[in-house]
């Protein structure tokens, strides 16, 4: 019965309407599941959502969770993933005085060997973004917060599968039928 | 997000015609076949009402005395009619009393269309009047919902919300429908929903599943069948009774699937569950193969998951996929409608037949008869028992009526002793237990199915949550039969007290006031029985009226409903007393 809980990474292929995050937030709010991150964005097909959403439970709850997805009406795929399973990143950005670029010059070596990037500088601030895995960007924030951070964000988790998802075949098999 | 696209297919266009979203609206549920629905009007929804009375002599509104009651009149038309329930009603209060009947709908697959009217869409989300957010207060009890701000989004999203209340797994659906909407013009032609691109809604069949199941029926010692309300809504009662009767295993049913299958019938094993019959129960725990079809493992059927029917192998027919290893793991899951599924089963089974395996059940129903059926029917004791009034109203209806219940202590005697000739007769609130259900729920029965006798059972308690809608009785003339089984308690609730919680009967005791005399003011004419030999003649007059009548029997008051499974334990530790 003690199942590990791993981490999945939900991919749900949607219609692109109104009061459909309410409704897939609502299956994990329901069973008492904690979302660790939520991304929508448009998918490789045109008008079709995808959400991508990571949590961590058992795979026994993904199965279900899936049923539950698929159930909606206006969810067109649901799918889950183990992280092997997906490459994934997240995305991050740090507002930070511009100031420190010149009095610590430790922070252009940061800067470089993180792969960071500058998007902005001006008088009072700078701007850096880096992508790239949680580790990664826990270090960079933690380097960086020696020096003092303005504002610090961080996205939630993109991913794309290894795996084929024969979404738009389902769609074109309805647009035949 | 930008508004609604929606990806549907539909019949062939018709002509169109300039008119106002309102008149839309009627115009929509004539054209879905829609000849009676149930609400109550109110700001938001005036300009849809004023249409209603245009259109009185095409579409009958029902005027209930609650959207609740409304609700649940759409649920009992539904139930019994297999078509789609409509209830209407304006925003805020309107919108929020229709939740628990949706909630309901939702638990026990009832096809349902909920329109509910909105503020003008320049006011949403500016706590107008009567303003509430009713699509995120039912997303979680809407099969689907959505909201509509132009006149002409109309049509297409209520053939769609008739498209998906009515197939698949049938569910309600709740349409929310600014003023401005109702007020606005479109050009209206009505084009009827035949899919939508991003839902299922019954999944293929795998032949290969089909053939594991029969292998598995045809080479069982001990097979067993449980059948749910899946049998009914996908109108497989003719084909589940060949399955029955060529292969020879007996069948058992949940509270939702009775009446598919007659009682009479001699492969009919009775219910399973917490106040089912022992010897499904028992032998749930014994059979070698269990075929659940169209049921969903509930855990008032099933008891403690880990102790249940694990050493039988599990087939499972089941229209919805989400259901197939959500509560019990099927060795083979057959995906599909009952009815196809059913019929493509049943000439790879052999014929057959389980005569010692079947006396089995008969040895424990005789157990059962002797330890709890005989006196409930066959009282000796002075107070009466609910157990002899359904006998009686069974004898006098001949087993033609529809049992309308509602919840609690009545709803398990009525489901337990109730005989069923005809499917679709046993209406009842079974996966939410919502009490109030069974009045409203009657009456919208008795008006979907004129023709056949609709007798309401209801307890005291429950009665009292929706018993306004003899208003509504009254008023529409509504011939049907109210009995309310009076123990002077929250029943169920104080047998578990008694049971559970060592006597403590905290707020279960109902002081009652003269039901006899509240019907009587609504001019519904009614009798009170305390007396065993006054209760034949009493169930006879109310069967021979022509019109409304109610019927109070006052019962024993501390009876309690037996077998009885305690909760969280094993099916097969179900008490006989």
């Amino acid at each position: 019965m003690n199942e590990e809980i791993k981490t999945f990474t939900f991919s749900i292929y949607t219609e692109n309407n109104i009061g459909l995050l309410n409704r897939i937030s609502a299956i994990f709010q329901r069973r008492h599941i904690n979302i660790e991150s939520l991304t929508t964005s448009q998918s490789e097909i045109e008008g079709v959502n995808r959400f991508v959403i990571v949590v961590d439970i058992t795979e026994t709850q993904a199965k279900k969770i899936i049923g539950q997805f698929q159930k909606q009406v206006e969810v067109i795929r649901a799918y889950y993933h183990r992280d092997d399973e997906t490459i994934y990143q997240e995305s991050c950005m740090f507002k930070i005085k511009s100031d420190l670029l010149f009095d610590e010059p430790q922070i252009q070596n940061i800067i470089k060997e993180s792969n960071a990037r500058i998007v902005t500088v001006n008088k009072e601030f700078f701007v850096l973004e880096k992508s790239g895995r949680r580790f990664e960007i826990e270090e960079l924030r933690q380097e960086l917060n020696k020096f003092g951070i303005m504002q610090f964000v961080r996205s939630g988790r993109i991913a794309v599968t290894k795996e084929e998802m024969k979404v738009t075949e389902m769609l074109s098999a309805f647009n035949n039928q | 997000m930008k508004t609604e696209t929606i990806h549907t297919k539909t019949e062939a266009t018709k002509q169109t015609e300039r008119i106002c979203g309102s008149e839309a609206i009627i115009k929509c549920l004539i054209a879905e076949g829609v000849d009676i629905l149930y609400g109550y009007p109110g700001g938001a929804i005036m300009p849809v009402y004023d249409e209603l009375y245009k259109y009185q002599d095409q579409i009958h509104h029902v005027l209930t005395r609650h959207e609740q009651g409304a609700a649940h009149a759409a649920q009992g038309y539904a139930r019994i009619s297999g078509r789609v329930g409509v209830a209407i009603a304006t925003s805020g209060p309107g919108a929020t009393n229709l939740v628990t009947g949706i909630a309901d709908a939702q638990i026990d697959s009832t096809p349902l269309v909920c329109i509910t009217g909105q503020v003008p869409s320049h006011l949403l989300g500016s706590d107008a009047f009567q303003e509430t957010d009713i699509v995120g207060i039912s997303t979680p009890v809407t099969k689907w919902n959505h909201q509509v701000t132009k006149a002409s989004e109309i049509p297409e999203v209520i053939a769609k919300a008739f498209y998906i209340a009515r197939s698949g797994r049938p569910g309600p659906v709740l349409i929310d429908i600014t003023k401005d909407a109702q007020f606005g013009e479109l050009d209206f032609s009505y084009e009827k929903c035949t899919g939508v691109r991003s839902y299922i809604p019954v999944p293929q069949t795998d032949p290969n599943t089909l053939q594991a199941a029969a292998d598995l029926i045809n080479d069982a010692k001990k097979p067993m069948i449980v059948w749910g309300q899946g049998v009914i809504l996908g109108e497989a009662e003719a084909e589940l009774k060949a399955v029955i009767e060529k292969s020879g295993v007996p069948a058992a049913w949940t509270i939702m699937g009775a009446s598919a299958i007659p009682t009479s019938h001699p492969l009919n094993i009775g219910m399973v569950g917490m106040h089912g019959n022992y010897a499904p129960n028992v032998k749930t725990n014994d059979c070698d193969v269990l075929v659940a079809i169209g049921m969903r493992f509930d855990d008032r059927v099933t008891g403690d998951l880990n102790t249940y029917a694990k050493q039988a192998k599990v087939i499972h027919f089941e229209i919805d996929p989400a259901e197939v290893n959500k509560n019990v793991k099927a060795d083979v899951a057959v995906l599909g409608n009952s009815k196809d599924s059913l019929a493509a089963l049943l000439p790879l089974l052999n014929k057959n037949s389980h005569e010692s395996w079947l006396k089995e059940f008969k040895d424990l129903y005789d157990i059962e008869f002797e330890k709890v059926i005989k006196n409930d029917i066959h009282p000796t004791k002075e107070g009466l028992t609910m157990g002899e009034v359904l006998k009686e109203i069974n004898k006098q209806s001949k087993g033609n009526a529809a049992i309308v219940s509602d919840v609690g202590q009545h709803q398990m005697i009525a489901c337990r002793y109730s005989e069923f000739n005809i499917t679709k007769s046993n209406i009842t609130s079974g996966g939410l237990g919502t009490m109030g259900f069974a009045l409203p729920a009657a009456m919208g029965a008795k008006m979907a199915e004129p023709n056949r006798e609709v007798v309401a059972i209801i307890g005291d308690g429950g009665y009292q949550m929706n018993i306004q809608e003899l208003g509504t009785i009254f008023q529409q003339k509504i011939p049907v039969k109210i009995v309310v089984l009076n123990n002077e308690f929250l029943g169920m609730v104080r047998q578990w007290q008694q049971l559970f919680f060592d006597k403590r009967y905290a707020s279960t005791e109902m002081t009652n006031p003269d039901f006899v005399t509240i019907a009587k003011g609504y001019y519904i004419d009614g009798q009170r029985v305390t007396k065993r030999e006054e209760l034949a003649d009493a169930v006879k007059t109310m069967i021979d009226s022509k019109d409304s009548y109610f019927l109070e029997v006052c019962v024993e008051k501390e009876d309690n409903v037996f077998p009885m499974i305690p909760s969280g334990a094993s099916v097969s530790d179900i008490r006989l007393s």
